[in-house]
């Protein structure tokens, strides 16, 4: 019965040794054409990025499109949009890891990084956003001359500080404990001087002792079991942001499991786009399955539903609060000037992922792609709708505003995807974008007829 | 002195089990085993002790619980108290987001650092035992020969019954 019940989520009948070949092969044989050619845009996109990023230092934020009403905007949606696609990795990595998700072996590698490289893209909006980002630093509490001046510990924006440098450090470090045996296994295989003085000094000098693995498996749960708490902190304290504000549509008790839900809907539509490529380009099929993809469009679909709830239940109580600017925020949202917005989310976020109800629709690889891209523009106007429509109609009619995004703006944000890109790439190029011997684990079925944390 | 081991590499994690198995019966003395992946079992049949990471964790994150509330809590009521409209000094609610997430960063990074310390895992540090595949899929059982209870050909034999497929002498740290 326990073989019937057996899950098999490599295909191809892989032994260990096989899935090192084939994991290694993309890294070994060198980068292909369409690899430069994805390279070369991406590094363009960073560049552009860069230059209106070094524009907005040396001039300030009045490049920007924002105003006295509509303070926050472009910058911050952007903030919270990368932000969120960082969390899918760290649910794949740490809560299905938790839960004994043995699928997430294949995707928990690049779900990492790429949790990494999108909290980098988010830190720089903040930071561009001070106008004096030479003085970042300022945003710690350290001893200083000023009297000592603390940071005032009673602010979410310096709650977010902590939260997100936290998550960074912790991610990054939870992604390198799972490279080590990895990159010990590339140390083994490196053909040249060069690679296996570098891959000998970064993994440093494991050899797959048992008494190591025995600390190393306790190290990682405990990580695990750190990060899926902070996941749900961050998200939440970036929620704090726009909460415990008394601005109409943000003050509300719903935004922390919200928000988290959203990051979680969002990044893992990222993951979705990024694997269905990444399978086919790297000839990863048998690792990244259709089954994989048929799991993770079910969370979508769930976690769609969740926020479709929260869309419902915030806009019900604006209605029933009896609060007349709050109803005002909503009815606004919905049919005001920007209410294209608004519906580009709903129509994103709550119709697309309907069609994964259907499992012959989950199986049409294509058809989950562009839902996956259309998920990610429908997260990315959330941000916007709840940012910018909250805003731009304050209480004061007189005070009324609109907002549009200037050139420096939009390029700013292509230079994220830029350096996203840029940086997944090279992540793809030089490190093996599978956990090896997380997948070696679980190509037998547990001698000992346990369940076995994947 | 370096004592000689005698290296022994399996196909399959479930040869290596039984390998462990029947060197102990022998009364051999096992440095380690090799794997490419964590096998389940692996410890208990050799015998390691489960891992009290746990308390490095614990050992960190406490004490960094209680200095971020304490800063706070000095900051906000001893060092700088600010008047805002009559509203306590003390606002310990506010203190719990950044209290959580620095016992989070303390307790992380101290496991870690335990982890590399007790492991002798350093960056550079080359590997001390000869490459025998298991960082791929082999399956390595090292013994220790000299100065024990080793009967060369008995336990040569008790491995051959494990389908033992390559076996190897080396010193000691001399890989």
């Amino acid at each position: 019965m326990a073989e019937v019940l057996q899950e098999v989520w490599i295909r191809g009948g892989k032994t260990p040794a096989r899935v090192t070949q084939d994991v290694c092969a993309p890294i070994e044989r060198g980068p292909t054409s369409l690899w430069y050619a994805a390279f070369t845009v991406s590094v363009a996109g960073l560049l552009v990025g860069l230059a209106a990023s070094t524009y907005t230092v040396f001039t300030g934020i009045g490049t920007w499109g924002l105003n006295r009403t509509v303070g926050w905007a472009f910058d911050i949606t952007n903030f919270v949009f990368w932000i969120g696609i960082g969390h899918a990795g760290t649910l794949i990595s740490a809560i299905l890891f938790l839960f004994r998700q043995k699928w997430r072996t294949s995707v928990n590698r690049a779900a990492e990084a790429m949790t990494l490289i999108a909290v980098m893209c988010a830190g720089i909006f903040p930071i561009l956003h001070m106008g004096r980002p030479w003085f970042a630093y300022w945003v710690f509490p350290y001893p200083n001359t000023r009297g000592s001046l603390w940071v005032s510990f009673a602010s979410p924006l310096l709650w977010d500080v902590f939260a997100i440098s936290t998550y960074f450090i912790i991610s990054a470090v939870f992604w390198y404990i799972g490279l080590i045996p990895d990159l010990a296994t590339l140390r083994d295989r490196a053909q040249t001087a060069t690679k296996r003085r570098v891959f000998g000094f970064l993994s440093l000098g494991w050899t797959g002792s048992a008494r190591v693995w025995s600390h190393y498996e306790k190290v990682y749960l405990l990580l695990a079991g750190l990060a899926a708490p902070l996941v749900v902190s961050v998200h939440t304290i970036v929620s704090f942001d726009f909460a415990t504000s008394v601005i109409p549509g943000w003050h509300a008790t719903i935004f922390p499991p919200y928000f988290v839900a959203g990051a979680i809907f969002s990044g893992m539509s990222m993951v979705l786009t990024l694997m269905i490529v990444a399978r086919k380009v790297m000839g990863l099929r048998d690792y990244i399955t259709d089954r994989h993809v048929d799991v993770m469009c079910r969370i979508i679909l769930a976690v769609s539903c969740m926020v479709g709830l929260a869309y419902a239940s915030e806009y019900f109580i604006a209605r029933y609060g009896g609060n007349p600017y709050e109803r005002f925020v909503f009815v606004n949202r919905q049919l005001g000037p920007m209410a294209w917005a608004y519906w580009t989310m709903v129509s994103c976020n709550v119709l697309t992922p309907q069609l994964f109800w259907f499992p012959s629709l989950r199986r049409k690889i294509g058809l989950v792609f562009a839902a996956s891209l259309v998920i990610n523009v429908g997260m990315w106007f959330e941000r916007f709708v709840i940012i910018v429509t909250s805003l731009h109609r304050d209480f004061l009619p007189s005070s009324w505003a609109s907002y549009a995004p200037t050139a420096i703006e939009v390029t700013t944000f292509a230079g994220t995807f830029g350096l996203f890109f840029t940086l997944f790439l090279l992540f793809c190029r030089f490190l093996p974008a599978i956990a090896m011997a997380e997948v070696k684990g679980i190509l037998q079925p547990d001698a000992h007829g346990r369940r076995v944390p994947s | 002195m370096n004592r000689i081991l005698f290296a022994a590499s399996f196909e399959s994690q479930d040869d290596l089990l039984a390998a462990v198995g029947e060197v102990r019966r022998r009364g051999c003395t096992i440095r380690d085993a090799y794997v490419p992946y964590p096998v389940h079992g692996l410890d208990e049949a050799m015998g390691i002790a489960p891992s009290r990471m746990g308390w490095a964790c614990f050992l960190f994150g406490m004490p960094a619980l209680i200095a971020a509330l304490s800063f706070q809590a000095w900051v906000a009521a001893v060092d700088w108290p600010i008047n805002i409209g009559g509203k306590p000094f003390l606002f310990w609610q506010a203190f719990i987001p950044v209290g959580f997430e620095f016992t989070v960063l303390c307790a992380g990074l101290g496991t870690v650092a335990t982890f590399l310390v007790i492991t002798g895992l350093r960056p550079g540090r080359r590997r001390d035992v000869p490459d025998m595949g298991a960082t791929n899929d082999r399956f390595v059982l090292v013994l220790v020969k000299s100065g024990t209870a080793f009967d060369e050909s008995e336990v040569l034999s008790a491995l051959r019954e494990c389908r033992v497929v390559e076996t190897r002498e080396f010193l000691e740290g001399a890989a």
